[in-house]
């Protein structure tokens, strides 16, 4: 399978690798997907007021997941949660060009977003 | 880095002559010899004069063009016939080891419908062979798929008992191109003789370093494919019993009378030339080339399983001496590949496939669906030096160590976390 220049970029030099602490009341942790599936992603923010100030991540999978991941933490670097919350994974297939075979990657990365935000607004409401 | 005794002085194994280039940087590897194997050149060579000098009609019998390619088919059917110890006459040529299994399955099934419509085959057969009995399975025949343990050896107890009176064919594959588990087929076979069933053997992996004997092991057809065992693509045989039993097959399509009226088409002569000259050098090399791989082979398993949570898909022993399909735990199997850039292989990861399904073969060996995503099939092969496997050695160990620091799921392992445990959201 042939993968455009991009995704072999976030493939080779993932961007926002690694891991936040996942006990600290202001990271949110999403992790989707299962072994079984052969994908699955962890994404975490960092949020400061409304705003998420880092990203990292980790992933299990192809290199449209890992890139697909990757490219998320890069975009939600700056966003605030409702900008972040509105990411679709459709911005995604279009800017790593993926092919219809690895969109379900992109639809991983946005579900883990969404993942990571309520995880960390449920952490919130139990303040 | 020469391979001594085999290619004389035709071939160094680094020649990259042909051979496509990625980066300048990284040298391609090609370690994917059970999808294909490079055309020897001594084949090449034997072929050539057959399309444009002896390019006759095999079945032209009245001039010296026929006569040639004639000549060049019979010393084919002898050196074909010279592999697996039966006489020449009891060849026959088809387009490849798909047709081979197909004409042995679906010929056998009409031939002797009236005697019985069930049929006998393992749980890990090639497609070649397990889709042409599920096509039969949807026109009134019955079929038994012989589960297998978890090195991919069928279940004896288990073959013995689903034999019945209206049983007409066993069909077994002989090495597994996903695993390379070797199956005793001499002693299914007994069985089938004692039973008068016919066998027939999927050997299309493996004759270029195993020996099988088609007698010895009780066998009544067997399947061969050209470019498995270093000679074209578009080239396959099969053996069909002669005597004890005459076994007769109808034909898949009609035409001509050619090949005993059991595969009509002209003869593809120079590819049938191929075959036989690629019959000859696996008989020249299997035992070398055997103890040759299986070194290699070992060296490399040895070098992977020092890195934590390896596991070798297959049988550690009974194998084809060329296979290595290991899954690398925690790390996906498509994402290793394209980390390991220029070592050619293959995955047993959906992800990798036209279906997004996982293989079949792996299923039945038990393997969990989270390592067959983790698997990656090594094949060696004729071409294959030591040089070719540290390089392929180095690269994915590399590739691994790097997707692991990547992976979730190795994060958690390390973390002592119980990852069956986890209650995972499916998409």
């Amino acid at each position: 399978m042939a993968y455009t220049d991009k995704v072999i970029d976030h493939f080779e030099n993932p961007r926002n690798m690694g891991s936040l602490d996942k006990n600290s009341d202001d990271v949110g942790t999403g992790i989707v997907g299962a072994p079984e599936c052969g994908d699955v992603m962890k994404l975490q923010i960092q949020v400061e007021g409304e705003k998420i100030v880092d990203a990292k991540f980790k992933t299990f999978g192809c290199g449209s997941a890992i890139a697909s991941s990757s490219l998320a933490t890069e975009w939600l670097k700056g966003m605030t949660l409702t900008e972040a919350n509105d990411l679709k994974n459709t911005a995604i297939v279009e800017e790593l060009s993926l092919p219809p075979v690895k969109i379900h990657c992109s639809v991983l990365a946005e579900e883990a977003i969404k993942s990571a935000i309520e995880d960390f607004q449920s952490k919130k409401k139990q303040d | 880095m020469q391979t001594p005794d085999m290619q004389g002085e035709i071939v160094t194994s680094t020649s990259t002559e042909g051979t496509p280039s990625t980066a300048a940087t990284a040298r391609v590897v090609y370690l994917d010899n059970y999808s294909t194997t490079r055309t020897d050149p001594r084949v090449v060579e034997a072929m050539l004069p057959y399309f444009s000098e002896e390019y006759g009609n095999a079945h032209s019998r009245s001039h010296p063009y026929g006569w040639g390619a004639e000549n060049g088919v019979d010393t084919a059917r002898e050196q074909v016939a010279a592999l697996i110890g039966c006489k020449a006459g009891e060849i026959i040529f088809t387009s490849g080891g798909t047709e081979s299994c197909n004409l042995a399955v679906k010929g056998v099934a009409a031939m002797y419908a009236e005697k019985g419509k069930h049929i006998v085959t393992s749980a890990i057969e090639h497609r070649a062979v397990m889709d042409p009995i599920r096509s039969l399975e949807r026109n009134g025949y019955e079929a038994s798929y012989i589960p297998v343990d978890q090195t991919g050896i069928v279940d004896h107890e288990a073959f013995v008992a689903s034999l019945r009176d209206d049983t007409i064919l066993v069909s077994m594959i002989f090495g597994n191109n996903e695993v390379g588990t070797i199956q005793d087929v001499a002693k299914m076979g007994a069985v089938c003789k004692e039973r008068g069933i016919i066998f027939h053997v999927d050997a299309c992996t493996g004759l270029d370093t195993e020996t099988l004997d088609v007698d010895a092991a009780g066998i009544d057809i067997l399947s061969i494919s050209g470019h498995k065992i270093y000679g074209p693509k578009g080239v396959g045989a099969l053996y069909v019993r002669r005597r004890r039993p005459r076994v007769r097959l109808t034909p898949l399509l009609d035409g001509g009378g050619q090949e005993r009226g059991m595969r009509h088409g002209t003869l593809n002569v120079p590819g049938i030339v191929g075959l036989g000259k690629a019959a000859e050098l696996c008989v020249e090399q299997r035992d070398a080339e055997r103890a040759r791989l299986t070194a290699l082979r070992d060296k490399m398993f040895a070098a992977f399983e020092a890195l934590e949570e390896v596991y070798l898909n297959g049988h550690p022993t009974q194998r084809l001496p060329g296979a290595l399909n290991v899954s690398f735990n925690f790390v996906e199997g498509e994402s290793l590949m394209m980390g390991m850039k220029g070592i050619c292989v293959s995955s047993g990861s959906a992800c990798t496939s036209a279906t997004l399904e996982p293989s079949h073969v792996m299923r039945a060996l038990g393997v969990g669906e989270d390592l067959v995503h983790t698997s990656i099939r090594f094949s060696l092969g004729r071409f294959t030096t030591e040089d070719d496997v540290d390089e392929a050695i180095a690269r994915c160990s590399d590739s691994a160590l790097k997707l692991r620091d990547m992976s979730p799921l190795w994060e958690m392992f390390k973390e002592g976390i119980d990852l069956n445990a986890i209650e995972w959201k499916h998409d």
